[in-house]
């Protein structure tokens, strides 16, 4: 019954993915996205990976996370020094899972003794895990230090970087819209009210919390062989700071405004590239202004929804006939 | 047979205070109990202890479950649940900003399984639990009337449904046993009326055995089978409602010395 009232909307969306490829191909052909909007569109997928593993955590999961930027840079390591050895877009993609499996492991090392944590504390604590992975890869030689990695051949192309944003995408809204989703949603809703639903508190917060490490990971693959270089420096905290702004941004809770957000802190980002040192003052207000007239972020913690656009229009068809 | 729940000699201390103390009873099946007490008299803190969401200073609280009796000492909370207990609380614990079916959905957390590929990949499978459990929850939500607002949230719903709502959720659980933690509170006469009825119904057609902590006493004695008293912690007095009305020491508890 649910199967046969979802293809539809299954079908909506697969359509708007597909139609998104082609017209991105399309401009990329007919020049009118040229290199410099090319970079700024791979920025943004890069940025929407990010952005929607975190605000799985924090917006779904309710665990204030800023430890996302130590992930990504386990998944950028992880494809920066396998295809700098055997560069072969099979080790790119076998690079791939490696990075995520390492930030699976590197989660649950982090999470289970952090996530008994709450709030500013576990803000805190994610926070100096963040930075233990940094320091450990700025020590390692295989990492080749502070200096960071050149040369990193690219095999992360645009079309890698829409279908990867797609991937990551699904399989978190998807875990949303579930059975260990629901449970998260309780445990961010009201933690003591969950567990006496025999709902495993811990478990569900370090599910969570491990699917946006390994989301994150993709992510810093993408940034490695797409940016061809990377340092541990670009995997600081204020890394993970941007990529708070982008979830709070769009609305803490709604997948449709990271992407939303992301889209439009990637164009000011570019837009404002000729400004100097001016920039980072627009950007800062362009933040303080959506803070003050929209505080729940540009979306809210509403989602665009084929569903509702259905039923909205049955609805006026029904009030018609 | 020994009975469903069984508490010996429960003991909670915090730090000098000793909230509830050398607490002995018993629920058995299918039954009605009621739990009274003055404000302060460590009514909560007893609910608390039985559903594990504080652990026992000293004492037993022993379960039969389906293998076996089982000592609940110590059991994390989610666990218990599982093993058949639901509650309610005594200041609405609702998902406020989710919908009324998810609510119910998430109870049901433990008794469906779905894998993780499936879900994420929207395989078949999923599909086919995911609808079976929904009407599972429809089904259980049209009992008690409650199927046209599946999908408002449960904070914009009336106070009275909100408590409705609490218990269905406690009943979604599938449990033994259900608390109820002052289910009448800021309630007018009518909607307590309601509840009554509702109760009732609940104990009759699920058949399971309901705990209640309450301060309105026509509500107690119209629907408890037996009713515990307590006082400063400990048990003051156990019996029938008849029995509690007449009791001596329950009513200098509520009323004080004769003068």
């Amino acid at each position: 019954m649910i199967l046969k009232a979802n293809w539809k909307y299954n079908l909506c969306w697969l359509i708007l993915m597909v139609a998104g490829f082609y017209l991105m191909n399309t401009l990329i052909l007919v020049g009118i996205i040229n290199s410099f909007l090319e970079n700024m569109m791979v920025t943004i997928g890069i940025n929407i990976i990010l952005a929607v593993g975190l605000n799985l955590v924090i917006g779904f999961a309710g665990q204030f996370s800023l430890g996302h930027a130590g992930f990504m840079a386990v998944g950028a390591y992880a494809t920066a020094i396998m295809i700098s050895k055997t560069p072969t877009a099979g080790t790119f993609y076998i690079s791939i899972i490696v990075g995520v499996i390492v930030a699976i492991i590197a989660a649950l090392v982090v999470g289970i003794p952090t996530l008994r944590l709450r709030g500013d504390y576990l803000a805190i604590a994610t926070m100096g895990a963040a930075e233990i992975i940094r320091i450990i890869i700025n020590n390692l030689k295989i990492t080749n230090g502070p200096s960071g990695m050149f040369n990193i051949p690219q095999f992360a192309t645009w079309p890698v970087v829409y279908i990867m944003v797609c991937v990551t995408t699904i399989i978190i809204v998807n875990f949303i819209h579930s059975r260990g989703g629901r449970a998260a949603l309780a445990v961010r809703e009201d933690e003591i009210a969950a567990e006496s639903m025999g709902i495993n508190v811990f478990k569900w917060k370090l599910a969570a919390f491990v699917l946006g490490a390994a989301t994150a990971a993709v992510a810093g693959s993408m940034q490695a062989s797409y940016l061809q270089t990377i340092a541990p420096s670009n995997f600081n905290i204020m890394e993970s700071i941007a990529i708070l702004i982008i979830v709070v941004l769009g609305g803490v809770g709604s997948i449709t405004g990271s992407f939303v957000a992301a889209g439009i802190l990637g164009v000011v980002d570019a837009a404002l590239q000729n400004f100097g040192a001016l920039r980072m003052v627009i950007y800062a207000l362009v933040l303080i202004l959506i803070m003050i007239f929209k505080p729940s972020g540009i979306m809210g913690a509403t989602e665009l929804s084929f569903k509702r656009l259905f039923n909205r229009k049955n609805k006026k068809v029904g009030a018609k006939s | 047979m020994t009975s469903l729940l069984n508490v010996e000699d429960l003991v909670k201390n915090f730090g000098g205070l000793t909230a509830v103390s050398d607490v002995n009873m018993h629920l058995d099946d299918d039954e009605l109990v009621a739990l009274i007490g003055p404000n302060g008299a460590g009514k909560t803190t007893l609910f608390n202890l039985l559903t594990g969401v504080i652990v026992p200073s000293s004492g037993s609280i022993t379960f039969r479950g389906t293998d076996g009796t089982i000592s609940l000492n110590g059991m994390k909370a989610y666990k218990i649940a599982n093993l058949g207990m639901a509650r309610t609380f005594q200041n609405i614990r609702l998902f406020k900003e989710l919908s009324v079916l998810d609510n119910v959905l998430i109870a049901m957390t433990a008794h469906y399984k779905e894998d993780f590929f499936q879900s994420v990949f929207r395989l078949p499978r999923f599909y086919k639990t995911e609808s079976q459990i929904r009407k599972e929850a429809i089904e259980l939500l049209k009992i008690f009337e409650l199927q046209n607002d599946l999908d408002k949230l449960a904070k914009n719903l009336p106070y009275g449904i909100q408590r409705r709502l609490e218990i269905v959720r406690g009943l979604a659980m599938k449990p033994k046993v259900l608390f109820l933690d002052e289910p009448a509170a800021g309630m007018n006469p009518e909607e307590t009326a309601d509840l009554t009825r509702l109760i009732r119904q609940v104990q009759r057609d699920f058949h399971i055995t309901v705990l209640l902590i309450e301060h309105d006493m026509s509500l107690v004695m119209n629907l408890a089978s037996r009713i515990y008293v307590l006082d400063h912690g400990s048990l003051l007095a156990e019996g029938t409602p008849t029995e509690i009305q007449q009791n001596k020491a329950v009513i200098k508890a509520y009323l004080g010395e004769e003068a």
